[in-house]
């Protein structure tokens, strides 16, 4: 039976191609359209860090002695010296810092010019903490960490700019005209957003496509990385301008991330506690004048500075919304399409076809135009993602379809499908024979 | 005509005029809501940056291997060798016009602070973007001075890029001048920069000058620039390049050559190092425009979408009515009458879309101005999308309608 009304369907399809590729079409571009910006949403509002985001977590208080604005918040870095007591404190799981400059790299034993290009000083906690894998070597240790080791672990990408993707560990890099030695090599990481440097979020939210770049190419302890590189850190914001700028340890300027690892919801409740009591402790010594203090998890701290750009909101609404008008143009036209064989299908239910029957007929042609316009709308959702990865954007090279994205879309065409062809179909079996039997 | 028989014939189509009438509502909502965002695009990508952008160009270079800026000596020996850059530019026969300048608008590059009336304040700051360079600045930028002077050479000093100079003489924007002195002129007042107890005086005023920002936060000081004759030494630097008209091309290229020919030890970036200002406003607005790009593609999709709609719904109706229409045609109906017939229809169901429509649209906007921020849409973009929609919803008809006038009154007496 279903390959007779399979044939009618086609039949009838055939006989209005005009009507039949509108009703294609539209579902193909709405789906096309709402699949695209839902990829995209997709991509730009996952959990970096599956399975573990829920026990990492950003710590904040609040060192900003200007008092000219209300503090609704704590800054969103840390100034060094609260930065290096709460992590030389050891309270959490694991506990690492961050800071981001640039630095000029040269590879002693390669011909290339010197390159510019962005550092991490970090702790050894760094790479167990964020699950970074490794190609070649590991991170150093805590040990190298504590004396200043001129040690580095570098990116996949730059290895191969340098290296050629040979292993590279034990080989030398210039930074800031300092001889430091490779300890590892990532491999490719591209955490998305870059969850660990993001800061100052909802200052700018059109803009926060920028999250979505790449990550840092040298790492190295903080300690080396402020030895080399002091002088050329950029802070977050400064409350009290340094003496010499760039210069950041001892000034009144919010420059270092704190991520900690707290495994536990005890844990959280007692390091919770413990940032207040560090806070009091610090106005009582006349250090700080706010008392606050923020411990987000990650995707807390990912929401709170809205990473996902507003435009790209905007847009996953309106392709929606344009679905719809697309469903409503179909669903119309279908329906007055089925209406029209009225005659038709009165006479079938007059030879003793039953509702069922006549409804399974209309639904598969109805069925048919969802199949066709959802083969559209996955080869047009296919074209949106290039023209994505052909935008100036930070996360444009992140823009393909996964499997699940792949499995949502046909979801979506079968869905709108018989969404599309229910109502109709559904409105044609109740024709009543005798009334249109008369008309013939 | 009366339009009972059309309400009356309507009912028996419930579900086809309501997905239809949905339609033209959601399309209208979504319509106006675009061409509203397209129109706060357009306005922004449209402002005024107060400058002359025609034969500009800005070029950004590092020195390798340059001395220290923190010192007295690193800075002189950068100040001598910026000079020498500029000097060198100033020579070539295309170029126009050179200044040493830190940023430029739309560069979104920006030096901010906060300037006040009172020495050493705490609070009450003016946000204001700095931009530091020598006396050429305002002539190469081509903006154009309301009140006093421009800088002269002996106003024009230098210091290290993070040491902190006197800065006693200072141009600022006719917006800055009026939110730091709103009764009066500010020419000749005294201010106070990012709460220091030196003095600085405003010595001339700019009509307009945009701040390299393009970012929302900015926009509360998108217009309040302060030029500060100083020019700041760096291991990097920037000059901003008027060509002579016509030899823009020629002058970017020569400019290359000129600086590498002066000293060799530096990097020009390929990309980014020499940009004309055209570049440098396609890349501070490419969000924007691309946005309102993708929203005129979706007005027109939509739109042609729903006159299909109409098209294809009002032609199954002609063709279920054929009869009918015979038959009215033969009791005298006129072609025109018919005609008439299905275009009153049409727009009783435009109407009654129309009404949800503008109910929806201003639901859609509201959610905008909660989620995104967004403005108020004025009531004119309603007008506007109402009328647009009606006149579509009229001639998507016209061609099924005039199919249905041109049936012949014999169609009447024949079997269908």
């Amino acid at each position: 039976m279903f390959k007779y009304y399979l044939q009618l369907a086609v039949h009838s399809l055939k006989r209005y191609p005009v009507l039949t590729g509108l009703m294609v079409l539209a579902i193909a571009v709405g789906i096309g359209a709402s699949m695209t910006t839902l990829t995209v949403m997709h991509l730009l509002s996952g959990n970096p860090m599956p399975g573990k985001s829920g026990k990492l977590f950003y710590a904040q208080v609040d060192a900003d002695t200007d008092n000219s604005y209300p503090h609704k918040d704590p800054l969103d870095m840390l100034d060094y010296r609260s930065a290096m007591d709460l992590w030389s404190a050891h309270k959490a799981d694991r506990q690492t810092l961050i800071i981001d400059s640039s630095v000029k790299v040269v590879a002693p034993d390669s011909q290339l010019p010197p390159l510019m290009r962005t550092m991490l000083s970090t702790t050894s906690d760094f790479f167990p903490m964020f699950d970074v894998p490794f190609q070649y070597g590991q991170a150093w240790t805590a040990e190298q960490g504590q004396r200043h080791a001129r040690v580095a672990v570098i990116s996949a990408a730059l290895n191969r700019k340098l290296f050629g993707g040979a292993n590279s560990v034990g080989r030398t890099l210039r930074i800031r005209g300092a001889d430091v030695r490779i300890v590892g090599v990532l491999a490719q990481w591209r955490p998305s957003p870059v969850f660990y440097k993001v800061v100052g979020g909802r200052f700018g939210a059109a803009t926060n496509g920028r999250f979505y770049g790449d990550t840092e190419d040298v790492m190295m302890p903080v300690g080396t990385g402020i030895d080399l590189n002091d002088g050329h850190f950029e802070p977050f914001t400064c409350w009290d301008l340094p003496e010499h700028a760039g210069h950041l340890t001892h000034a009144g300027c919010a420059w270092v991330g704190l991520w900690v690892q707290l495994d536990s919801p005890a844990k959280v409740t007692a390091y919770h506690e413990f940032l207040t009591h560090y806070a009091q402790q610090q106005k009582q010594l006349g250090r700080f004048t706010h008392t606050d203090v923020r411990l987000r998890d990650l995707m807390q701290w990912l929401t709170f500075n809205q990473v996902v750009p507003p435009d790209v909101k905007l847009q996953t609404s309106l392709a929606f919304a344009f679905l719809l008008i697309c469903l409503f143009n179909t669903v119309g036209l279908l329906l007055a399409k089925f209406l029209r064989r009225s005659g038709e299908i009165g006479l079938r239910r007059a030879l003793g076809a039953t509702r069922a029957s006549v409804f399974a007929q209309c639904l598969v042609e109805a069925g048919l135009v969802g199949v066709l316009g959802g083969i559209g709308g996955w080869v047009l959702t296919l074209v949106g993602l290039w023209a994505v990865r052909q935008q100036p954007v930070a996360y444009a090279n992140l823009a393909h379809m996964d499997l699940s994205m792949f499995a949502l879309t046909f979801l979506l065409s079968v869905l709108v499908a018989v969404l599309a062809g229910a109502l109709p179909a559904a409105r044609a079996s109740r024709t009543a024979p005798a009334l249109h039997l008369k008309t013939l | 005509m009366t339009v009972h028989p059309i309400i009356a014939a309507l009912r028996r189509h419930k579900a086809g005029v309501i997905l239809i009438g949905l339609q033209i509502a959601l399309t209208l909502a979504i319509v106006c809501n675009a061409v509203f965002i397209i129109g706060q695009r357009i306005s922004r990508v449209d402002r005024p940056t107060g400058i002359n952008e025609s034969n500009l160009f800005l070029v950004t270079q590092q020195y390798v291997g340059a001395p220290s800026s923190d010192t007295k000596a690193g800075a002189d020996k950068l100040d001598t060798m910026e000079l020498e850059d500029a000097a060198a530019l100033r020579q070539l026969p295309s170029v126009a016009k050179v200044s040493v300048i830190s940023s430029m608008p739309l560069l979104n590059s920006a030096w901010n602070g906060g300037m006040s009336t009172k020495p050493q304040a705490k609070s009450g700051f003016k946000m204001t973007t700095y931009y530091f360079g020598d006396q050429n600045m305002l002539s190469t930028l081509g903006a154009q001075l309301v009140a006093g002077r421009d800088f002269n050479a002996g106003d024009v000093q230098h210091a290290g890029f993070r040491t902190d100079a006197k800065r006693p003489v200072v141009i600022v924007t006719q917006s800055l001048a009026h939110k730091l002195f709103p009764n009066g002129s500010a020419l000749g007042k005294t201010v106070y920069m990012d709460g220091s107890g030196s003095p600085s005086t405003i010595i001339g005023i700019v009509k307009r000058l945009q701040t390299p920002s393009t970012s929302d936060w900015a926009s509360s000081f998108a217009y309040d620039s302060t030029l500060i004759p100083t020019r700041k030494d760096a291991f990097f630097s920037r000059y901003l390049v008027r060509a002579k008209p016509g030899q823009m091309k020629a002058a970017m290229a020569a400019a290359h050559d000129a600086l590498f020919k002066v000293n060799p030890m530096r990097v020009i970036d390929d990309d980014m190092g020499i940009r004309s200002f055209a570049s440098i406003r396609a890349e501070a607005y490419k969000q924007d425009v691309s946005m309102a790009i993708l929203m005129g593609a979706v007005c027109i999709i939509l739109l042609a979408l729903t006159a299909a709609g109409i098209v294809g719904l009002t032609s199954f109706w002609v063709g279920q009515r054929t009869k009918q229409i015979g038959v009215r045609r033969a009791l005298g109906a006129r072609g025109i009458d018919i005609l008439r017939y299905f275009q009153l229809e049409n727009l009783f169901i435009a109407g009654m879309g129309v009404v949800v429509g503008l109910l929806l649209a201003i639901g859609v906007n509201q959610w905008l101005v909660q989620h995104f921020e967004m403005d108020r849409m004025p009531l004119g973009y309603l007008f506007v999308g109402v009328l647009v929609v009606l006149v579509l919803g009229q001639l998507a008809v016209f061609v099924p309608a005039r199919r249905a006038s041109r049936v012949p009154p014999v169609t009447a007496t024949r079997s269908v």
